[in-house]
């Protein structure tokens, strides 16, 4: 008999595409795809139901169906995404506890996987240059999608305490970026002017889409309890990004940092929460030796390749492509030494 | 027909991939190497000069080489570790006006550079002083320039430098990491040289009647770390860095205004304007001394505190030691 998924935030690209991806695995039998809203792209096999999960219908959902295994995606990131703020947070904190009191009282549910981030380490010049799993954060989150996460993941441990039998993993994702997911860093880097904090070069981490979704398939259909950071190898600076979709930075000092990301959010033109404005100053990197030794995942994309990625599929580079800049290297270099190429 | 001529070195499977080639790119970036790595290249490089024409080539490839790490800066085009640490930048352009002052002004002399291994982790422990951390740098700078093996001196910096606009972020990309032990060991471990000043704020910002009298050599975390991760720990002193900015008073007001843990006034700061900026031209010692092996005790030393206070003593009497035998023997501060 194959599992039974239940999968929440469906109606959004990662949700949707993570249902896709279950149905198609041979392990699962029944996947059933949750929110409030109908979802806007296609979720392959998966069957849809409208369900907030704010409010108990869900434990019928999960009764009625016999669901094995829960993929709680339904965490969001953005104010703009849940209309406010109150309402993001009521999403994500009052949900989560509905699913999981639902969790709780059904018989059938033996595994517990939920997409969590690395922002739950928060950000700020005392951290450790690389977050291991078990480290506390220096700077403990204060505010929006970071702070939702944290109270999300006190939840879950206190459901696990309560209930040993089911398994639980807890993926800590870097900032999911690749060809075709919007998050705010991808906003981000697509404004024409990039605007930077004077004086600090943030480092950076993030996940290929691909896989990140492989993460969180391997962690349904196979059996990994534990909590794990998930990133590609290396980190990409600001700067080092903001030169590769080759933009113009132009840095704000940090005491005005908060100010214009304020404007910025009012105007609709990029997400800057203050936690974003944080990780954009000080920066953050997570260690992943865990995702690779007990996890025994080995991601496709590193950081770099997965920026490149994303700024090849929307052709972002068209000021200063890589090719226009070696030719004029090319021509500077006969003009200055007389003869064609270096030594060749 | 300059395009044609490029090919071999313009080749595109490397500059893709890249491999972490810390030690060896900033090296090979002098050359004309398109890619930091760009292995294929190279013996081209050398099997071309032909004989007297060495300057004009090296000319050449100089241009080349300049062009070449310009266009990875326009293009992002390059590699930074986990901690933000970016070779190649710290080469050309955050080291290279060091070298003027290393040669001419201080005419640094290093001893016993032998005793700083060419592979593997280790953990360099000095004293600290000159109001500004100008020793760090040129320790950094002497490892790099003059060690066989050119290694880069990884610092661990104190949390208020990472706080500080500019200086943080040259700071990450010229290597350094916040003083913590989860960083120290993960340099340590991956086979890094470590640099710690223990002494921090107190031994930099001491007055000049205190010169050369080590202070309180922080918690002994540097002594924990090496000794998890079995590294051994060299003792290295320097002479001639407390004369370059003689502090005769600390404006307490001043720093806690601008919220710096002291306000340095010396006999022509804050009098002289950025001219009392200027440092004294003294002359500087950089002595490296035998390493002290931590491999040889058991597993969990790092847990037993008095052993920890115990190596830490060791290693600070050893460094004031060396620092008064190099004094007596130093002709005078300028010479």
């Amino acid at each position: 008999m194959g599992q039974v998924v239940l999968v929440t935030g469906v109606s959004r690209y990662l949700g949707g595409r993570m249902a896709q991806i279950l149905t198609q695995d041979p392990g699962v039998d029944r996947v059933i795809g949750v929110d409030v809203v109908a979802p806007r792209q296609e979720i392959g096999g998966a069957e849809f139901v409208r369900a907030d999960i704010r409010n108990p219908i869900i434990a019928k959902v999960i009764e009625a169906a016999q669901v094995d295994t829960v993929v709680h995606m339904g965490v969001i990131a953005t104010p703009m995404q849940a209309g406010g703020r109150m309402s993001m947070k009521e999403i994500n904190v009052i949900g989560t506890m509905q699913l999981l009191a639902a969790c709780q009282k059904s018989p059938t549910v033996r595994k517990l996987v939920v997409k969590s981030t690395s922002s739950v380490y928060g950000a700020g010049p005392r951290d450790p240059a690389m977050f291991t799993e078990e480290m506390e954060p220096k700077h403990a989150p204060t505010s929006g999608w970071a702070k939702d996460s944290v109270e999300v993941e006190a939840y879950v441990r206190g459901f696990a305490r309560r209930r040993p039998d089911v398994g639980v993993t807890t993926l800590r994702f870097a900032n999911f970026f690749g060809p075709r997911v919007q998050t705010p860093m991808s906003t981000y880097f697509s404004l024409p002017v990039i605007p930077v904090v004077l004086g600090f070069d943030a480092r950076l981490q993030f996940i290929h889409e691909d896989d990140g979704l492989d993460a969180l398939r391997r962690a349904t259909v196979e059996d990994h309890p534990g909590t794990f950071n998930v990133a590609g190898d290396g980190v990409i600076l600001v700067s080092q990004a903001a030169r590769r979709v080759g933009r113009p930075v132009f840095p704000i000092a940090s005491p005005f940092a908060f100010a214009v990301g304020a404007t910025f959010r009012r105007l609709g033109l990029a997400d800057f929460s203050p936690e974003q404005v944080r990780f954009l100053t000080y920066g953050r990197g997570i260690d992943t030796t865990r995702m690779r030794t007990e996890f025994g995942f080995v991601p496709q994309h590193t950081t770099p390749e997965t920026f490149d990625a994303f700024v090849e599929a929307h052709n972002l580079n068209r000021l200063l492509p890589a090719e226009r800049v070696e030719n004029i290297e090319d021509q500077l270099l006969s003009l200055l030494t007389g003869k064609g190429g270096a030594g060749a | 027909m300059p395009d044609a001529r490029v090919i071999p070195i313009k080749g595109k499977e490397p500059k893709k991939k890249k491999p972490a080639t810390k030690k060896s790119a900033p090296r090979s970036g002098a050359r004309a190497s398109r890619s930091s790595a760009a292995p294929a290249v190279e013996p081209q490089d050398e099997a071309t000069p032909l004989p007297g024409t060495e300057e004009h080539v090296d000319w050449d490839t100089r241009v080349a080489g300049a062009l070449a790490f310009l266009r990875r800066r326009i293009t992002g085009e390059y590699q930074v570790d986990d901690f933000g640490f970016d070779p190649e930048l710290t080469d050309r352009i955050l080291l290279a006006p060091l070298r003027p002052l290393y040669k001419k002004w201080f005419r640094i002399e290093t001893r016993g550079l032998e005793n700083i291994p060419d592979t593997g982790g280790a953990l360099l422990v000095a004293n600290h002083s000159g109001t500004v951390a100008v020793d760090s740098m040129m320790t950094q700078l002497a490892i790099w320039d003059h060690h066989p093996a050119h290694r880069h001196l990884r610092m661990l910096g104190a949390d208020f430098v990472f706080q500080l606009p500019l200086v943080g972020e040259l700071a990450r990309k010229g290597g350094h990491t916040l003083a913590c032990a989860p960083d120290a060991e993960r340099l340590l471990s991956s086979g890094e040289l470590v640099g710690v000043w223990p002494e921090g704020f107190k031994g930099i910002g001491k007055p000049f009647s205190e010169r050369y009298k080590l202070q309180r050599f922080g918690r002994g975390g540097f002594v924990a770390a090496a000794l998890r991760t079995k590294t051994p720990i060299i003792p290295c002193s320097i002479v001639g860095a407390e004369e370059i900015y003689p502090i005769i008073g600390n404006a307490k007001l001043m720093a806690r205004l601008v919220g710096a843990p002291y306000f340095p006034i010396t006999p022509t700061f804050p009098w002289l304007g950025p001219l009392g900026m200027v440092p004294l031209p003294s002359k500087w010692i950089i002595e490296f001394g035998e390493p002290i092996r931590t491999d040889e005790f058991p597993e969990g030393a790092a847990d037993d505190p008095m052993l920890v206070f115990d190596l830490t003593d060791q290693v600070r009497e050893t460094i004031q030691q060396t620092l008064y035998r190099l004094l007596v023997a130093r002709r005078s501060v300028f010479f």
